[in-house]
């Protein structure tokens, strides 16, 4: 019963959204399913903020290693949300506020460590070590140059070699994974739907 | 000036009729301003109605043409008919449009519709009034060979699981990233120090976040059986619920279920570059000897994958998220191109009923990679000969979805 319950939802929710991508009619009743999902994902997310005051006062509780940023962590969490529920979150309040002068640019400083990233990702796989990673080197460096105002200046045929590259190699290749990823994903749907995959359930037969 | 010559007797015939109009009661005001036969000088040559294709019912697609030698109309309004007998207007539309679909209508119930065009704030005789029944529809028309081919891969991934049930050996390519995934755990338990699982950043709605669910699973049997801590941070609440039962399953199945922690499995924020952030706290902090980062990722992919490297974890990435395979192929020591991340629970259970199911899956591919190849034949040929270019048509037509 443990296992049959779980698998006959499992078997009926996966149904459903097959058939209504099919029956225009049953829409409605796919649409209800996502319904449900909303309000489960939103019933949750009290899990996930009991869960992030548990972790970090049983860590301050018990002196855990870093312990010291976990009253940060919970100060942040705690002024975001009572000035949400007093005061409101429209433009002007302290909430948004707060989340526009602090949460925003804590963001756009994390997007921006990107850049460096790239550069020291770049540095080490476009490093000559072979003749494939040569070509690599060779395909970035004409892709590189053809986006920028100089290629152009150099010669006009590097910006549409650039873009040969970026078109039909580069998209191909793209579409490939594509392609495999859909096989991947239906084969999957189809284990968890007729319970073939239940390692979810513990992997009981 | 030759324009306005032409606008002002318009506007003055215009203006004369509206206040005509409005001069009358309601139901004179339907009669007596509603065009029935197609006008010849309007704007509005040819109103369409019909019954919304595809759809649950409730819609009505309206199509119309336009004259090319009539002043275009500052504005449209597209009036229906209430069951009053009264036109009301619906919506404004803009004159270049050429179709709206109204929708949230009682099925099979006749409806009427007419486009009334607007000089210079003028009403203009409304086009002739056309009618529809909206209903539903029972098979999308659009989306058959799509069930047929979705039904053709079912039968052939069947076929290979009841094969792999019978004990037939079935040839499955070494996956490195899989294989060493028994070393990565390893790895972490002879170094003391702690595995990190990334499930991605989207919500349990996501193939790739199910997929990745599966294979926590068979990792935590792993860190399980080797007695390595297992860190699972999540972005979302319903992500962590689920990893928290699965990791718990997967302990109890190996008879380990005193070293589970649930708080090891936490959730940190729904936000992208704010997980980020933690993830990244958590690898400095703690300095974990093997990453996993398998789901979908976005942006943060490369500043999670450069920050686990930097660290000296050896990290197993995978994601179906084309723009994001080669900052994993660039900062981590394997990655799961794409199909290999749905493969992997298969691959790692090695239960025959599993693999088999991907030896469906690679013959499902090599099904779509005839059809590309005899498509890219044909279509090359049909430039010299119009019978090639009718398969490729067709091909094209069958693998095409609304």
């Amino acid at each position: 019963m443990r296992l049959v319950i779980p698998l006959a939802i499992t078997f009926v929710a996966g149904m459903i959204m097959i058939l209504q991508f099919f029956v225009p009619a049953t829409q409605s009743v796919g649409e209800s399913l996502q319904e449900w999902y909303m309000i489960v994902a939103s019933a949750a997310i009290f899990l996930g903020a009991i869960n992030l005051l548990n972790v970090h006062v049983h860590k301050i509780r018990f002196k855990a290693p870093n312990w010291k940023y976990s009253p940060v962590t919970i100060a942040g969490f705690s002024v975001m949300i009572i000035t949400g529920i007093f005061f409101g979150i429209e433009p002007g309040k302290p909430f948004d506020y707060m989340f526009t002068q602090m949460m925003v640019p804590m963001g756009a400083t994390m997007f921006s460590l990107l850049a460096f990233f790239v550069a020291s990702a770049a540095f080490r796989a476009f490093r000559a070590s072979n003749w494939r990673a040569t070509l690599l080197l060779l395909s970035a460096f004409i892709v590189m140059l053809g986006r920028v105002p100089i290629g152009g200046m150099i010669s006009p045929k590097i910006p549409l070699i650039s873009e040969w590259i970026m078109q039909v190699p580069n998209l191909a290749g793209q579409r490939a994974v594509m392609i495999g990823a859909a096989m991947g994903m239906v084969a999957t749907s189809l284990r968890m739907i007729f319970g073939i995959e239940r390692s979810y359930l513990g992997g009981a037969d | 000036m030759v324009k306005m010559l032409f606008v002002l007797p318009l506007l003055i015939f215009a203006s004369v009729t509206f206040a005509q109009c409005v001069g009358c009661p309601e139901e004179e005001l339907d009669v007596g301003c509603e065009s029935s036969e197609p006008c010849g000088d309007c704007f509005i040559q040819s109103l369409v109605a019909e019954d919304a294709s595809n759809d649950a019912g409730g819609g009505i697609d309206l199509s119309w043409t336009i004259a090319v030698d009539v002043a275009i109309p500052d504005s449209m309004v597209l009036e229906r008919l209430d069951s009053g007998g009264v036109w009301s207007p619906i919506t404004t539309l803009q004159p270049a449009d050429g179709r709206k679909t109204d929708s949230g209508l009682e099925n099979g119930q006749q409806y009427s519709y007419r486009i009334v065009p607007f000089y210079g704030g003028i009403a203009e005789p409304a086009s002739e009034a056309v009618s529809a029944v909206p209903s539903k529809q029972w098979i999308h028309t659009g989306r058959i060979w799509m069930l047929v081919i979705l039904t053709l891969i079912s039968i052939v991934v069947f076929y290979f699981i009841e094969q792999g049930k019978r004990g037939k050996e079935l040839y499955i390519r070494r996956i490195a990233g899989l294989t060493a995934v028994e070393d990565a755990v390893g790895r972490a338990t002879e170094m003391g120090r702690p595995v990190l699982y990334i499930p991605g950043i989207m919500d349990m709605d996501d193939i790739q976040t199910i997929a990745s669910m599966v294979i926590l699973g068979r990792v935590a049997m792993k860190t399980a059986e080797y007695g390595s801590p297992l860190l699972v941070p999540t972005c979302r609440s319903v992500v962590m619920s689920v990893a928290q039962e699965i990791v718990k399953e997967s302990y109890i199945q190996v008879g380990r279920p005193d070293a589970y922690k649930r708080e090891s499995i936490n959730y940190i924020t729904d936000d992208q570059f704010g997980y980020a952030a933690g993830v990244d706290g958590i690898m400095v902090r703690q300095k974990p000897a093997a990453i996993f980062m398998l789901g979908t990722f976005y942006a943060e992919s490369l500043i999670l994958a450069e920050t686990g490297r930097s660290v000296g974890a050896i990290q197993i990435a995978g994601t179906a998220m084309p723009s994001q395979i080669p900052f994993f192929i660039a900062a981590c020591d394997y990655t799961l191109i794409g199909e290999e991340l749905f493969a992997a629970s298969a691959y790692l259970s090695k239960e025959p009923k599993l693999l088999g199911s991907l030896r469906g899956q690679d013959m499902a591919k090599l099904f779509f990679m005839v059809i590309i190849v005899i498509g890219v034949l044909s279509a090359t040929l049909g430039e010299a000969w119009a019978p090639a270019m009718k398969v490729a048509d067709f091909l094209k037509q069958i693998t095409s979805v609304e």
